[in-house]
């Protein structure tokens, strides 16, 4: 026998009312946690995924959808843009590094970036088996596609049109998986990585032939290749790719390329920091919704736990005075009234901490999607203590009311039945 | 073991009671008789310390209850005394045995399996040890609040009407069942009554007038 025996009762002897207690306050904290979870988790991958990427430069459109296509990859490409536009900022002294990318292809939704070795090594990634892509059409694979698409090294396979699965098929050419990269946790998982190249070769058919011509002609003796694509001569006219991520030397940089490009070209430039942080404005809204849902839940069961123990103090006067004629303190009852309310709100917090994370778990599982985001139910963030306190807080709060009731029992009154 | 003298209580509403001096010895039992109103229980819940702010003296125990703080008023009522109501209030909550539990809990003593086993037994209950209390009938019920007022060895027992409700063969039942478990643990019974049954069972009265 002990206070938390004897409180554990007094809950038993009520399950339904329990019950609901505990449920109501889960509901709310699951919320709360899966929210907690998915913003954390989320606004993490979008830092790691533009960390390094000072600027972006494609064509005109809407920055925001620059920034989701060129780094998050979730986005259609805004067009174009010529080479030897993007050339002339490359170069700029204020850049430390540019790297091209080429988009329009997908396997089975994964997209297939044309892009520089360098892109690779922005996010740092490392070969779990196999080598770099080298020569026209060799493709190294992201983690996840590897394990969702199933896609190993040998394997040949023709991309589709866009980003859609079931979009126009290139038969005519087929890719070639050299390598597979570790798991990086960052938009490289879900990417399909090859040389430029090889994203033009894919689409000439659809091009001009002249401009095929073009390609063998240039290789002379003058021949200045590309800070972009080595392969092609400095200044080509005709090949475009889809952007360009830009590095900045110094912070002069951040004052001066936006508006540079913005102003003197054709050419759009986004900021990954300010873009995101809008995204994040906007995707708010409706987070602070669910939110305040979720304190809604969490004050309704709040009032639920009062109104239970208020009510159950009616019931239980007699106990309570009973207890006295055995010895026990005002303080213990006191404690006893205020331990049911922190152990019914301790419980919910618990359930509700463990239903967040499972709801995680089972999408994860579950979801195609949720895996590609990379978000997991297993990580824990100190912010949890903060809600377990918080609620259990919250349930001394709800107790303290009917625990002075407790305390005040006038036992010889309720003894002798008035 | 019991020793009052010349005490009095100040109801809140004004009107005040005083009670006739008398002293009950250690393992003696003695009848509280009077009519309904006559301050039987408020003599009893004085004695229990359950009522604080008297004039006078009340002596339990060789301890003037007025010297004690509530803290050690609550101990020293857990240690020593064990009550006996008329509504023979179990908490609903807990089993039998988590019922008779309470008692060396609450009063901040060893719980002793052993001992509850012992005075289970003795009043017939020990098959009843782990049932729910809502289960038990009122017999029944009467005789775990009974082993509950005993369990911790009290040097006294009150019992506040304990047989006004019952008929004819309990009351004797339940007196007997008194007067036994208090003399098995040598302990000094109090027994607050207007039931004149009890009149020939216990030679030692004290009356109480109405006023």
């Amino acid at each position: 026998m002990s206070i938390f025996t004897l409180v554990w009762n007094y809950l038993k002897a009520r399950p339904l009312n329990t019950a609901i207690n505990i449920l109501l306050l889960s509901l709310g904290i699951a919320v709360i946690t899966i929210l907690l979870l998915f913003n954390k988790q989320l606004e993490q991958k979008i830092t790691e995924n533009a960390r390094g990427i000072d600027l972006v430069v494609g064509a005109k459109g809407s920055p925001l959808q620059l920034i989701l296509c060129n780094i998050f990859h979730v986005d259609f490409p805004t067009g174009n843009i010529k080479l030897n536009e993007a050339e002339r900022f490359a170069k700029h002294r204020l850049v430390k590094r540019a790297i091209p990318l080429a988009l329009g292809d997908s396997y089975q939704s994964y997209r297939i970036v044309g892009t520089s070795q360098q892109y690779a090594e922005l996010y740092k990634a490392e070969l779990q088996e196999g080598n770099w892509w080298k020569n026209t059409l060799d493709v190294t694979i992201g983690a996840n596609v590897a394990t969702i698409a199933q896609l190993k090294i040998g394997d040949k396979f023709a991309s589709a049109h866009g980003l859609a699965e079931g979009g126009h098929t290139h038969n005519e050419h087929q890719y070639h998986v050299v390598g597979v990269m570790k798991r990086t946790n960052t938009v490289l998982d879900n990417l399909i990585l090859t040389n430029v190249e090889s994203v033009w070769e894919m689409h000439e058919e659809h091009d001009s032939e002249e401009a095929h011509e073009d390609h063998a002609e240039l290789r002379d003796s003058s021949f200045i290749p590309s800070p972009l694509v080595p392969s092609i001569a400095k200044g080509d006219s005709v090949k475009e790719i889809t952007s360009m991520l830009i590095q900045y030397r110094s912070p002069m940089g951040a004052i001066q390329l936006p508006r540079l490009v913005n102003s003197q070209s054709s050419l759009q430039a986004a900021s990954p920091a300010f873009e995101t942080a809008r995204l994040f404005s906007i995707m708010g809204v409706g987070v602070d919704i669910l939110m305040a849902f979720a304190y809604v839940l969490i004050f309704i069961s709040g009032l639920s736990i009062f109104i239970a123990l208020y009510n159950s103090l009616k019931e239980r006067r007699y106990d309570l005075a009973i207890m006295r004629s055995m010895g026990a303190s005002r303080t213990k009852l006191f404690v006893s009234i205020l331990l049911e309310g922190g152990i019914l709100t301790l419980l919910g917090s618990v359930i509700g901490l463990l239903m967040g994370h499972g709801v995680l778990v089972l999408l994860s599982a579950l979801v195609e999607e949720t895996q590609k985001a990379g978000i997991d139910g297993f990580v824990f963030y100190p912010e949890e203590w903060i809600i377990l306190v918080g609620s259990l807080l919250l349930g001394l709060l709800c107790a303290v009311i009917p625990a002075i009731q407790a305390y005040r029992t006038d036992i010889s009154k309720v003894l002798a039945g008035n | 073991m019991i020793s009052i003298h010349d005490l009095s209580f100040q109801y809140s509403a004004g009107n005040s009671i005083r009670f006739p001096d008398f002293t009950v010895t250690k393992g003696e039992h003695c009848l509280l008789l009077g009519e309904s109103g006559s301050g039987k229980t408020t003599l009893l819940h004085l004695l229990g310390g359950l009522l604080r702010n008297y004039a006078g003296s009340v002596k339990v125990d060789n301890t003037e209850l007025a010297q004690l703080s509530e803290t050690s008023l609550d101990r020293f009522r857990g240690q020593h005394i064990g009550f006996v109501f008329q509504r023979n209030h179990l908490v609903s909550a807990l089993s039998v045995e988590k019922n008779l539990m309470l008692a060396p809990y609450l009063a901040g003593l060893k719980i002793n399996t052993e001992r509850i086993t012992e005075v289970l037994s003795g009043l017939g209950l020990a098959e009843k040890r782990k049932s729910s209390v809502t289960q038990l009938s009122h017999g029944q019920a009467q005789r775990v609040a009974i082993a509950r007022a005993v369990l911790n060895k009290p040097s006294i027992i009150f019992a506040d009407e304990p047989t006004s409700a019952l008929d004819d063969k309990n009351c004797d039942r339940v007196i007997h069942m008194l007067m036994d478990v208090a003399a098995q643990n040598q302990s000094t019974l109090l027994v607050a009554t207007h039931d004149q049954r009890l009149k020939d069972k216990i030679s030692k009265q004290v009356k109480l007038s109405s006023s």
